[in-house]
Protein backbone atom coordinates (compact mmCIF):
# COMPACT_ATOMS: atom_id res chain seq x y z
CA UNK A 1 0.00 0.00 0.00
CA UNK A 2 1.52 3.52 -1.22
CA UNK A 3 2.47 5.84 1.28
CA UNK A 4 -0.10 9.16 0.53
CA UNK A 5 1.96 11.96 1.06
CA UNK A 6 -0.07 14.85 1.74
CA UNK A 7 1.61 18.28 0.62
CA UNK A 8 0.81 21.32 2.85
CA UNK A 9 -0.21 24.06 0.14
CA UNK A 10 1.03 27.97 1.84
CA UNK A 11 -1.29 30.48 1.59
CA UNK A 12 0.29 32.95 -0.78
CA UNK A 13 1.91 35.93 0.92
CA UNK A 14 0.55 39.39 0.54
CA UNK A 15 3.05 40.28 -1.94
CA UNK A 16 2.31 37.11 -4.03
CA UNK A 17 -1.54 38.23 -4.16
CA UNK A 18 -0.50 41.15 -5.53
CA UNK A 19 0.43 39.82 -8.39
CA UNK A 20 3.31 43.16 -8.47
CA UNK A 21 6.98 41.14 -8.04
CA UNK A 22 5.38 38.40 -10.57
CA UNK A 23 4.57 41.74 -12.74
CA UNK A 24 7.87 43.09 -12.28
CA UNK A 25 9.82 39.26 -12.93
CA UNK A 26 7.75 39.04 -15.65
CA UNK A 27 8.71 42.39 -17.20
CA UNK A 28 12.40 41.29 -17.15
CA UNK A 29 11.35 38.85 -19.08
CA UNK A 30 9.80 40.51 -22.04
CA UNK A 31 12.31 43.31 -21.69
CA UNK A 32 15.10 40.82 -22.28
CA UNK A 33 13.13 39.69 -25.08
CA UNK A 34 13.52 42.71 -26.70
CA UNK A 35 17.16 42.81 -27.24
CA UNK A 36 17.42 38.55 -27.29
CA UNK A 37 19.06 37.42 -31.03
CA UNK A 38 15.74 37.36 -33.83
CA UNK A 39 15.24 33.73 -34.73
CA UNK A 40 13.98 34.62 -38.18
CA UNK A 41 15.08 32.91 -41.63
CA UNK A 42 15.05 35.79 -44.30
CA UNK A 43 13.50 32.70 -46.41
CA UNK A 44 14.16 33.57 -49.89
CA UNK A 45 17.49 34.68 -49.65
CA UNK A 46 18.31 32.69 -47.05
CA UNK A 47 18.00 28.70 -46.92
CA UNK A 48 17.42 26.71 -44.11
CA UNK A 49 20.81 24.32 -43.72
CA UNK A 50 19.11 20.74 -44.51
CA UNK A 51 20.38 18.17 -42.01
CA UNK A 52 21.95 14.83 -43.44
CA UNK A 53 19.47 12.67 -45.23
CA UNK A 54 16.93 14.79 -45.95
CA UNK A 55 14.53 14.08 -48.00
CA UNK A 56 13.51 16.19 -51.06
CA UNK A 57 11.66 15.88 -54.49
CA UNK A 58 12.85 12.69 -55.48
CA UNK A 59 15.00 13.18 -58.64
CA UNK A 60 16.75 11.07 -61.42
CA UNK A 61 20.35 11.62 -61.80
CA UNK A 62 23.18 11.02 -63.92
CA UNK A 63 27.07 9.08 -63.24
CA UNK A 64 30.13 11.02 -63.62
CA UNK A 65 30.55 9.66 -67.39
CA UNK A 66 27.31 11.28 -67.76
CA UNK A 67 25.29 8.03 -68.64
CA UNK A 68 21.90 7.99 -66.84
CA UNK A 69 21.61 5.80 -64.57
CA UNK A 70 17.93 4.72 -64.28
CA UNK A 71 17.67 0.74 -66.75
CA UNK A 72 13.52 1.71 -65.91
CA UNK A 73 13.67 -1.34 -64.15
CA UNK A 74 10.16 -0.03 -63.16
CA UNK A 75 10.81 -1.18 -59.10
CA UNK A 76 10.09 1.73 -57.48
CA UNK A 77 7.22 2.63 -59.69
CA UNK A 78 5.77 -0.91 -58.34
CA UNK A 79 6.89 0.19 -54.93
CA UNK A 80 5.80 3.51 -54.57
CA UNK A 81 3.30 3.67 -51.86
CA UNK A 82 0.58 6.60 -53.26
CA UNK A 83 1.17 5.15 -57.57
CA UNK A 84 3.05 8.44 -57.93
CA UNK A 85 5.60 7.15 -60.84
CA UNK A 86 5.21 6.05 -64.14
CA UNK A 87 7.29 4.49 -66.34
CA UNK A 88 7.40 3.88 -70.09
CA UNK A 89 10.50 1.99 -70.53
CA UNK A 90 12.49 2.18 -73.50
CA UNK A 91 15.79 0.69 -74.93
CA UNK A 92 19.07 2.38 -76.01
CA UNK A 93 20.52 2.42 -79.25
CA UNK A 94 22.39 -0.56 -80.05
CA UNK A 95 24.95 1.90 -81.77
CA UNK A 96 25.33 3.76 -78.50
CA UNK A 97 28.21 3.60 -76.28
CA UNK A 98 26.16 2.35 -73.96
CA UNK A 99 24.35 -0.65 -75.75
CA UNK A 100 25.07 -3.40 -73.21
CA UNK A 101 22.77 -1.47 -70.58
CA UNK A 102 19.41 -2.16 -72.63
CA UNK A 103 17.33 -0.25 -71.21
CA UNK A 104 16.58 3.53 -70.24
CA UNK A 105 13.49 4.74 -69.52
CA UNK A 106 11.48 6.57 -72.82
CA UNK A 107 9.21 8.65 -70.29
CA UNK A 108 9.73 9.00 -66.35
CA UNK A 109 6.96 10.82 -64.97
CA UNK A 110 7.08 11.46 -60.65
CA UNK A 111 3.12 13.31 -60.15
CA UNK A 112 4.39 15.19 -56.92
CA UNK A 113 0.99 16.26 -56.32
CA UNK A 114 0.65 12.32 -55.12
CA UNK A 115 4.31 11.44 -53.73
CA UNK A 116 4.63 11.41 -50.10
CA UNK A 117 8.69 11.69 -50.35
CA UNK A 118 8.99 8.46 -47.99
CA UNK A 119 11.84 7.23 -50.05
CA UNK A 120 10.92 4.17 -50.39
CA UNK A 121 12.09 4.50 -54.44
CA UNK A 122 15.73 5.15 -53.67
CA UNK A 123 15.77 2.57 -51.15
CA UNK A 124 14.88 0.62 -53.94
CA UNK A 125 16.62 1.73 -56.57
CA UNK A 126 19.19 -0.99 -57.54
CA UNK A 127 20.75 1.59 -59.83
CA UNK A 128 21.32 3.94 -57.36
CA UNK A 129 19.49 6.41 -59.86
CA UNK A 130 16.79 8.16 -57.88
CA UNK A 131 17.65 9.72 -54.93
CA UNK A 132 15.50 12.07 -52.94
CA UNK A 133 17.65 15.27 -52.52
CA UNK A 134 17.96 19.19 -51.51
CA UNK A 135 14.45 20.40 -53.24
CA UNK A 136 11.72 21.13 -51.18
CA UNK A 137 9.41 23.78 -52.49
CA UNK A 138 7.64 22.43 -55.32
CA UNK A 139 5.23 25.17 -56.83
CA UNK A 140 2.84 25.06 -59.82
CA UNK A 141 -0.07 26.79 -61.16
CA UNK A 142 -1.88 24.09 -62.44
CA UNK A 143 -1.98 19.67 -61.85
CA UNK A 144 0.26 19.59 -65.60
CA UNK A 145 2.65 21.31 -63.76
CA UNK A 146 3.07 19.33 -60.61
CA UNK A 147 4.12 16.84 -62.51
CA UNK A 148 7.91 16.22 -62.70
CA UNK A 149 8.66 14.82 -66.61
CA UNK A 150 11.92 12.97 -67.30
CA UNK A 151 14.08 16.32 -68.52
CA UNK A 152 12.42 17.90 -65.27
CA UNK A 153 13.86 14.78 -63.22
CA UNK A 154 17.53 15.07 -64.32
CA UNK A 155 17.27 18.62 -64.10
CA UNK A 156 16.58 18.23 -60.66
CA UNK A 157 19.08 15.68 -59.78
CA UNK A 158 21.98 16.70 -61.52
CA UNK A 159 24.64 14.03 -60.91
CA UNK A 160 26.17 12.27 -58.25
CA UNK A 161 29.01 10.08 -57.52
CA UNK A 162 29.20 6.73 -58.22
CA UNK A 163 31.43 4.43 -56.13
CA UNK A 164 31.02 0.95 -58.41
CA UNK A 165 30.82 1.96 -61.62
CA UNK A 166 28.78 -1.06 -62.04
CA UNK A 167 28.06 -1.49 -66.11
CA UNK A 168 31.56 -0.48 -66.67
CA UNK A 169 33.03 -3.49 -64.60
CA UNK A 170 30.51 -5.32 -66.25
CA UNK A 171 31.36 -4.43 -69.79
CA UNK A 172 35.05 -4.93 -68.66
CA UNK A 173 34.17 -8.53 -67.55
CA UNK A 174 33.20 -9.42 -70.82
CA UNK A 175 35.70 -7.86 -72.38
CA UNK A 176 38.35 -9.86 -70.53
CA UNK A 177 36.14 -13.08 -70.77
CA UNK A 178 35.76 -12.40 -74.18
CA UNK A 179 39.82 -11.96 -75.07
CA UNK A 180 40.09 -15.25 -72.81
CA UNK A 181 37.95 -17.22 -75.08
CA UNK A 182 34.46 -17.76 -73.05
CA UNK A 183 31.94 -15.28 -75.02
CA UNK A 184 28.68 -15.93 -73.74
CA UNK A 185 26.19 -13.50 -74.98
CA UNK B 1 -14.39 85.47 -34.26
CA UNK B 2 -12.41 87.03 -37.06
CA UNK B 3 -12.09 84.94 -39.67
CA UNK B 4 -7.81 84.61 -39.78
CA UNK B 5 -7.58 83.29 -36.53
CA UNK B 6 -10.76 80.72 -36.87
CA UNK B 7 -9.21 79.75 -39.99
CA UNK B 8 -5.90 79.22 -38.30
CA UNK B 9 -7.50 77.33 -35.57
CA UNK B 10 -8.98 74.95 -38.03
CA UNK B 11 -5.40 74.33 -39.96
CA UNK B 12 -3.87 73.90 -36.06
CA UNK B 13 -6.69 71.54 -35.40
CA UNK B 14 -5.91 69.43 -38.95
CA UNK B 15 -2.46 69.14 -38.44
CA UNK B 16 -2.98 67.99 -34.52
CA UNK B 17 -5.47 65.18 -36.01
CA UNK B 18 -3.00 63.97 -38.89
CA UNK B 19 -0.30 63.79 -35.94
CA UNK B 20 -2.11 61.88 -33.74
CA UNK B 21 -4.15 59.59 -36.21
CA UNK B 22 -0.44 58.96 -37.54
CA UNK B 23 0.80 58.40 -33.99
CA UNK B 24 -2.27 55.95 -33.23
CA UNK B 25 -1.08 54.81 -36.61
CA UNK B 26 2.86 53.80 -35.76
CA UNK B 27 2.04 52.94 -32.39
CA UNK B 28 0.36 49.65 -34.30
CA UNK B 29 3.84 49.35 -36.01
CA UNK B 30 5.36 49.51 -32.71
CA UNK B 31 2.61 47.05 -31.30
CA UNK B 32 3.89 44.42 -34.19
CA UNK B 33 7.54 45.12 -34.09
CA UNK B 34 7.69 44.86 -30.31
CA UNK B 35 5.14 41.68 -30.52
CA UNK B 36 7.59 40.13 -32.97
CA UNK B 37 10.79 40.51 -30.90
CA UNK B 38 9.08 38.77 -28.40
CA UNK B 39 8.24 35.97 -30.31
CA UNK B 40 12.69 36.48 -32.12
CA UNK B 41 10.92 37.10 -35.05
CA UNK B 42 12.07 40.53 -37.12
CA UNK B 43 8.41 41.68 -37.74
CA UNK B 44 7.18 44.14 -40.83
CA UNK B 45 10.13 44.34 -42.60
CA UNK B 46 9.45 44.08 -46.93
CA UNK B 47 6.47 46.44 -47.20
CA UNK B 48 8.07 49.19 -49.69
CA UNK B 49 7.32 51.74 -52.64
CA UNK B 50 9.33 52.22 -55.51
CA UNK B 51 10.27 55.77 -54.47
CA UNK B 52 11.20 54.50 -51.30
CA UNK B 53 13.53 51.51 -52.43
CA UNK B 54 16.37 52.98 -54.20
CA UNK B 55 17.40 56.15 -52.06
CA UNK B 56 21.01 54.89 -50.83
CA UNK B 57 21.23 53.97 -46.68
CA UNK B 58 17.59 55.07 -46.07
CA UNK B 59 15.82 53.57 -48.45
CA UNK B 60 16.72 49.80 -47.40
CA UNK B 61 16.60 51.07 -43.82
CA UNK B 62 13.12 52.55 -43.61
CA UNK B 63 12.02 49.69 -45.30
CA UNK B 64 13.58 47.46 -42.72
CA UNK B 65 11.60 49.21 -40.08
CA UNK B 66 8.42 48.62 -42.05
CA UNK B 67 7.75 52.05 -42.18
CA UNK B 68 5.71 51.48 -45.76
CA UNK B 69 3.56 48.45 -43.75
CA UNK B 70 1.37 50.93 -42.12
CA UNK B 71 -0.27 52.55 -45.02
CA UNK B 72 -0.36 49.37 -46.71
CA UNK B 73 -2.42 48.13 -43.93
CA UNK B 74 -4.65 51.02 -44.03
CA UNK B 75 -5.40 50.50 -47.69
CA UNK B 76 -6.06 46.94 -47.79
CA UNK B 77 -8.66 47.81 -44.70
CA UNK B 78 -10.37 50.67 -47.60
CA UNK B 79 -10.33 47.86 -49.88
CA UNK B 80 -11.90 45.55 -48.34
CA UNK B 81 -15.46 44.56 -48.76
CA UNK B 82 -17.81 46.45 -46.30
CA UNK B 83 -20.17 43.89 -45.21
CA UNK B 84 -23.57 44.83 -43.09
CA UNK B 85 -24.51 41.60 -41.49
CA UNK B 86 -28.66 41.62 -42.37
CA UNK B 87 -29.69 40.84 -38.70
CA UNK B 88 -28.22 43.92 -37.21
CA UNK B 89 -29.94 46.59 -35.74
CA UNK B 90 -28.37 49.36 -38.16
CA UNK B 91 -28.41 53.02 -36.85
CA UNK B 92 -26.77 51.63 -34.08
CA UNK B 93 -24.57 49.33 -36.23
CA UNK B 94 -23.54 52.45 -38.13
CA UNK B 95 -23.22 54.54 -35.10
CA UNK B 96 -21.23 52.62 -32.84
CA UNK B 97 -17.76 53.07 -34.49
CA UNK B 98 -18.05 56.71 -34.99
CA UNK B 99 -18.56 56.99 -31.17
CA UNK B 100 -15.81 55.08 -30.28
CA UNK B 101 -13.95 57.06 -32.56
CA UNK B 102 -14.63 60.72 -32.00
CA UNK B 103 -14.32 60.52 -28.18
CA UNK B 104 -10.49 59.13 -27.92
CA UNK B 105 -9.91 62.31 -30.67
CA UNK B 106 -11.71 65.18 -29.03
CA UNK B 107 -9.19 64.46 -26.23
CA UNK B 108 -6.78 65.94 -27.75
CA UNK B 109 -7.94 69.29 -27.91
CA UNK B 110 -7.33 70.03 -24.16
CA UNK B 111 -3.63 67.92 -24.52
CA UNK B 112 -0.78 70.11 -23.98
CA UNK B 113 2.10 68.58 -25.73
CA UNK B 114 5.09 71.14 -25.88
CA UNK B 115 6.23 74.76 -24.32
CA UNK B 116 7.31 77.90 -26.00
CA UNK B 117 9.56 80.15 -23.81
CA UNK B 118 9.13 83.92 -25.47
CA UNK B 119 13.22 84.95 -25.62
CA UNK B 120 12.00 88.61 -25.07
CA UNK B 121 9.69 88.32 -21.91
CA UNK B 122 11.16 84.56 -20.77
CA UNK B 123 7.61 83.86 -20.43
CA UNK B 124 6.63 80.12 -20.71
CA UNK B 125 3.53 79.57 -23.21
CA UNK B 126 2.33 75.50 -23.41
CA UNK B 127 1.38 74.88 -26.98
CA UNK B 128 -1.65 73.16 -26.65
CA UNK B 129 -5.22 73.66 -29.23
CA UNK B 130 -7.75 74.56 -26.65
CA UNK B 131 -6.39 76.28 -23.25
CA UNK B 132 -9.06 74.59 -21.22
CA UNK B 133 -9.03 75.51 -17.66
CA UNK B 134 -10.58 72.20 -16.48
CA UNK B 135 -8.86 70.40 -18.75
CA UNK B 136 -8.67 67.22 -16.97
CA UNK B 137 -12.25 67.32 -16.17
CA UNK B 138 -12.94 67.57 -19.61
CA UNK B 139 -10.45 64.51 -20.70
CA UNK B 140 -12.23 62.16 -18.08
CA UNK B 141 -16.05 63.71 -18.83
CA UNK B 142 -15.14 62.79 -23.22
CA UNK B 143 -12.93 59.90 -22.65
CA UNK B 144 -15.69 58.24 -20.27
CA UNK B 145 -18.12 58.38 -23.59
CA UNK B 146 -16.00 55.93 -25.45
CA UNK B 147 -17.57 53.29 -23.72
CA UNK B 148 -21.17 53.98 -25.54
CA UNK B 149 -19.15 52.90 -29.04
CA UNK B 150 -18.77 49.37 -27.45
CA UNK B 151 -21.91 49.22 -25.85
CA UNK B 152 -23.82 50.55 -28.87
CA UNK B 153 -21.39 48.04 -31.15
CA UNK B 154 -22.16 45.10 -29.08
CA UNK B 155 -26.27 45.92 -28.41
CA UNK B 156 -26.33 46.67 -32.44
CA UNK B 157 -24.60 44.06 -34.10
CA UNK B 158 -27.29 41.66 -32.55
CA UNK B 159 -24.46 38.74 -31.81
CA UNK B 160 -23.82 36.55 -29.00
CA UNK B 161 -20.23 37.49 -29.02
CA UNK B 162 -20.31 40.91 -29.64
CA UNK B 163 -23.08 41.19 -26.93
CA UNK B 164 -20.83 39.56 -24.37
CA UNK B 165 -18.15 41.18 -25.58
CA UNK B 166 -20.10 44.76 -25.11
CA UNK B 167 -21.83 43.97 -21.68
CA UNK B 168 -18.05 42.57 -20.30
CA UNK B 169 -16.21 45.79 -21.83
CA UNK B 170 -19.35 48.18 -20.74
CA UNK B 171 -19.02 46.39 -17.09
CA UNK B 172 -15.28 46.98 -16.57
CA UNK B 173 -15.00 50.65 -18.25
CA UNK B 174 -18.18 51.88 -15.89
CA UNK B 175 -15.96 50.24 -13.10
CA UNK B 176 -12.47 51.43 -13.75
CA UNK B 177 -13.55 54.85 -14.23
CA UNK B 178 -14.07 54.75 -10.57
CA UNK B 179 -10.42 54.60 -9.83
CA UNK B 180 -9.24 56.46 -12.92
CA UNK B 181 -10.87 59.34 -11.84
CA UNK B 182 -10.19 59.00 -8.23
CA UNK B 183 -6.89 58.32 -8.60
CA UNK B 184 -6.33 61.57 -10.28
CA UNK B 185 -7.65 63.80 -7.48
CA UNK B 186 -4.22 63.50 -4.92
CA UNK B 187 -2.10 65.25 -7.78
CA UNK B 188 -4.33 67.97 -8.02
CA UNK B 189 -5.15 68.47 -4.28
CA UNK B 190 -0.63 69.04 -4.08
CA UNK B 191 -1.04 71.46 -6.95
CA UNK B 192 -3.73 73.22 -5.16
CA UNK B 193 -2.54 73.14 -1.61
CA UNK B 194 -3.75 76.13 0.29
CA UNK B 195 -0.92 78.90 -1.05
CA UNK B 196 -0.42 77.87 -4.49
CA UNK B 197 -3.52 78.06 -7.24
CA UNK B 198 -2.34 76.10 -10.51
CA UNK B 199 -6.47 75.01 -11.39
CA UNK B 200 -7.22 71.50 -13.36
CA UNK B 201 -5.59 72.28 -16.73
CA UNK B 202 -3.16 69.63 -17.94
CA UNK B 203 -0.43 72.24 -19.04
CA UNK B 204 -0.40 73.62 -15.38
CA UNK B 205 0.02 70.19 -14.20
CA UNK B 206 3.25 69.76 -16.08
CA UNK B 207 4.47 73.48 -14.75
CA UNK B 208 3.77 71.39 -11.25
CA UNK B 209 6.58 68.99 -12.35
CA UNK B 210 9.07 71.09 -13.38
CA UNK B 211 11.04 69.55 -11.24
CA UNK B 212 9.88 66.72 -9.55
CA UNK B 213 7.48 64.46 -11.33
CA UNK B 214 3.82 63.45 -9.62
CA UNK B 215 5.70 59.90 -10.12
CA UNK B 216 7.56 59.95 -7.27
CA UNK B 217 5.62 62.29 -5.29
CA UNK B 218 2.48 59.93 -5.72
CA UNK B 219 3.47 56.99 -6.65
CA UNK B 220 0.49 55.07 -5.74
CA UNK B 221 -1.62 57.72 -7.44
CA UNK B 222 0.37 56.72 -10.77
CA UNK B 223 0.12 53.26 -10.47
CA UNK B 224 -3.80 53.64 -10.19
CA UNK B 225 -4.34 55.96 -13.24
CA UNK B 226 -1.91 53.58 -15.02
CA UNK B 227 -4.07 50.44 -14.21
CA UNK B 228 -7.14 52.50 -14.65
CA UNK B 229 -5.63 53.58 -18.58
CA UNK B 230 -5.02 49.63 -19.15
CA UNK B 231 -8.51 48.71 -18.19
CA UNK B 232 -10.20 51.70 -20.02
CA UNK B 233 -8.13 51.68 -23.34
CA UNK B 234 -9.41 47.92 -23.20
CA UNK B 235 -5.64 46.53 -23.62
CA UNK B 236 -4.24 43.65 -21.95
CA UNK B 237 -4.49 42.34 -18.82
CA UNK B 238 -7.90 44.12 -19.07
CA UNK B 239 -8.98 43.01 -23.15
CA UNK B 240 -12.35 41.95 -21.83
CA UNK B 241 -13.95 43.59 -24.75
CA UNK B 242 -12.38 41.66 -27.56
CA UNK B 243 -11.01 38.12 -26.02
CA UNK B 244 -10.85 37.07 -28.81
CA UNK B 245 -10.14 33.43 -27.10
CA UNK B 246 -13.43 33.36 -26.27
CA UNK B 247 -15.24 35.57 -28.19
CA UNK B 248 -14.34 35.84 -31.49
CA UNK B 249 -13.75 39.45 -31.82
CA UNK B 250 -15.70 40.58 -29.01
CA UNK B 251 -17.66 43.77 -29.57
CA UNK B 252 -16.27 44.29 -32.96
CA UNK B 253 -16.82 40.92 -34.35
CA UNK B 254 -19.25 41.51 -36.92
CA UNK B 255 -17.51 44.59 -38.54
CA UNK B 256 -15.58 44.82 -41.47
CA UNK B 257 -13.51 46.93 -43.82
CA UNK B 258 -13.80 50.79 -43.28
CA UNK B 259 -15.75 50.40 -39.91
CA UNK B 260 -13.64 47.65 -38.40
CA UNK B 261 -10.97 50.13 -39.15
CA UNK B 262 -12.55 52.97 -37.58
CA UNK B 263 -13.00 50.86 -33.68
CA UNK B 264 -9.02 49.78 -34.60
CA UNK B 265 -7.70 53.65 -34.86
CA UNK B 266 -9.82 54.33 -32.27
CA UNK B 267 -8.45 52.05 -29.89
CA UNK B 268 -4.76 52.55 -30.79
CA UNK B 269 -5.80 56.39 -30.49
CA UNK B 270 -6.97 56.05 -27.11
CA UNK B 271 -3.68 53.90 -26.47
CA UNK B 272 -1.70 57.19 -27.54
CA UNK B 273 -4.30 59.42 -25.63
CA UNK B 274 -3.67 57.96 -22.80
CA UNK B 275 -0.07 57.25 -22.62
CA UNK B 276 0.61 61.01 -23.14
CA UNK B 277 -2.17 61.40 -20.35
CA UNK B 278 -0.01 59.43 -18.22
CA UNK B 279 2.83 61.02 -19.47
CA UNK B 280 1.49 64.18 -18.54
CA UNK B 281 0.48 63.89 -15.14
CA UNK B 282 3.24 61.68 -13.63
CA UNK B 283 6.12 61.56 -16.23
CA UNK B 284 6.46 65.63 -16.33
CA UNK B 285 5.31 65.78 -19.66
CA UNK B 286 8.20 67.61 -21.35
CA UNK B 287 10.14 68.40 -18.95
CA UNK B 288 13.22 66.72 -18.98
CA UNK B 289 14.35 65.05 -16.13
CA UNK B 290 13.24 65.30 -12.51
CA UNK B 291 15.65 67.24 -10.26
CA UNK B 292 17.16 68.82 -13.21
CA UNK B 293 16.24 71.95 -14.69
CA UNK B 294 14.44 71.97 -18.45
CA UNK B 295 17.26 72.86 -20.94
CA UNK B 296 15.14 74.04 -23.38
CA UNK B 297 16.61 77.09 -24.76
CA UNK B 298 13.76 79.90 -25.31
CA UNK B 299 12.40 80.70 -28.94
CA UNK B 300 11.19 77.87 -31.48
CA UNK B 301 14.32 75.43 -31.62
CA UNK B 302 13.51 74.86 -27.44
CA UNK B 303 10.04 74.47 -28.11
CA UNK B 304 10.38 71.59 -30.90
CA UNK B 305 12.95 70.45 -28.14
CA UNK B 306 10.40 70.03 -26.22
CA UNK B 307 7.99 68.71 -28.07
CA UNK B 308 10.73 65.67 -29.77
CA UNK B 309 11.13 64.87 -25.56
CA UNK B 310 7.38 64.55 -25.36
CA UNK B 311 6.84 62.70 -28.27
CA UNK B 312 9.68 60.32 -26.86
CA UNK B 313 7.90 59.99 -23.89
CA UNK B 314 5.09 59.02 -25.20
CA UNK B 315 6.52 56.42 -27.70
CA UNK B 316 7.99 54.57 -24.01
CA UNK B 317 4.58 54.27 -22.93
CA UNK B 318 3.43 52.77 -25.62
CA UNK B 319 5.98 50.47 -25.81
CA UNK B 320 5.15 49.74 -22.15
CA UNK B 321 1.44 48.91 -22.69
CA UNK B 322 2.42 46.71 -25.65
CA UNK B 323 4.92 44.94 -23.20
CA UNK B 324 2.67 44.56 -20.65
CA UNK B 325 0.72 42.66 -23.40
CA UNK B 326 3.07 40.14 -23.60
CA UNK B 327 3.87 39.93 -20.40
CA UNK B 328 0.05 39.63 -18.46
CA UNK B 329 -2.13 36.78 -19.29
CA UNK B 330 -5.67 38.27 -19.50
CA UNK B 331 -7.99 38.44 -16.00
CA UNK B 332 -11.07 36.54 -15.79
CA UNK B 333 -13.86 38.55 -15.96
CA UNK B 334 -14.98 37.84 -12.51
CA UNK B 335 -11.51 38.60 -11.13
CA UNK B 336 -10.94 41.50 -13.06
CA UNK B 337 -14.46 43.11 -10.97
CA UNK B 338 -13.08 41.95 -8.18
CA UNK B 339 -9.74 43.65 -8.62
CA UNK B 340 -11.77 46.63 -9.61
CA UNK B 341 -14.15 47.25 -6.90
CA UNK B 342 -12.66 45.41 -3.86
CA UNK B 343 -8.78 46.76 -4.68
CA UNK B 344 -8.51 50.15 -6.57
CA UNK B 345 -11.58 51.52 -5.14
CA UNK B 346 -10.76 51.10 -1.73
CA UNK B 347 -7.15 51.68 -2.69
CA UNK B 348 -7.94 55.25 -4.54
CA UNK B 349 -10.16 56.60 -1.79
CA UNK B 350 -7.84 55.60 1.07
CA UNK B 351 -4.97 57.58 -1.60
CA UNK B 352 -7.20 60.49 -1.70
CA UNK B 353 -7.82 60.60 1.84
CA UNK B 354 -3.85 60.31 2.82
CA UNK B 355 -3.29 62.57 0.68
CA UNK B 356 -5.81 65.14 1.75
CA UNK B 357 -4.44 64.57 5.34
CA UNK B 358 -0.98 65.29 4.05
CA UNK B 359 -1.79 68.10 2.35
CA UNK B 360 -3.72 69.26 5.18
CA UNK B 361 -0.87 68.72 7.64
CA UNK B 362 1.76 70.62 5.19
CA UNK B 363 -0.64 73.45 5.07
CA UNK B 364 -0.14 73.67 9.04
CA UNK B 365 3.73 73.40 9.53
Amino acid sequence: MAETKVLERKPLSLAERSNLPQIVSGLKTTVSHMFRKKVTLQYPEVRPTLPEGYRGVPTLVHDPHGREKCVSCQLCEFVCPPKAIRITPGEIDPEAETAHVEKAPKEFEIDMLRCIYCGLCEEVCPEEAIFLQDVYSMTGYSREEMVNNKEKLYELGGTLPDHHYKWDKKRAAEDAAKARGYAHS
Amino acid sequence: MELVPLLLKILYAAIMLVVVLTIAGYSVLIERKVSAYQHGRIGPNRTTTPFIRPIPVIGPLLTRLGIIQLPADGLKFLFKEDFTPPYVNRPFFWAAPLIAFVPSLAVIAVIPFGQYTSPLTGEMIPLVLAPMDLGVIFVLAIGSLSVYGVVLAGWGSNSKYSFLGGIRSSAQMISYELSLGLSIFPVFLWMNAPGSDAGLSLSSVVEAQNTMWFLITCPLSAFLFLVGIFAETNRLPFDMAESETDLVGGFHTEYSSFKFGLFFVGEYGAMAVGSALFVLLFLGGWNFLPFLANPWPAGWIGSVLSVLWFLVKVVGMITFFVLIRWTLPRYRFDQVMKLGWTVLLPLAIANLIVNAAAVAIHDLW
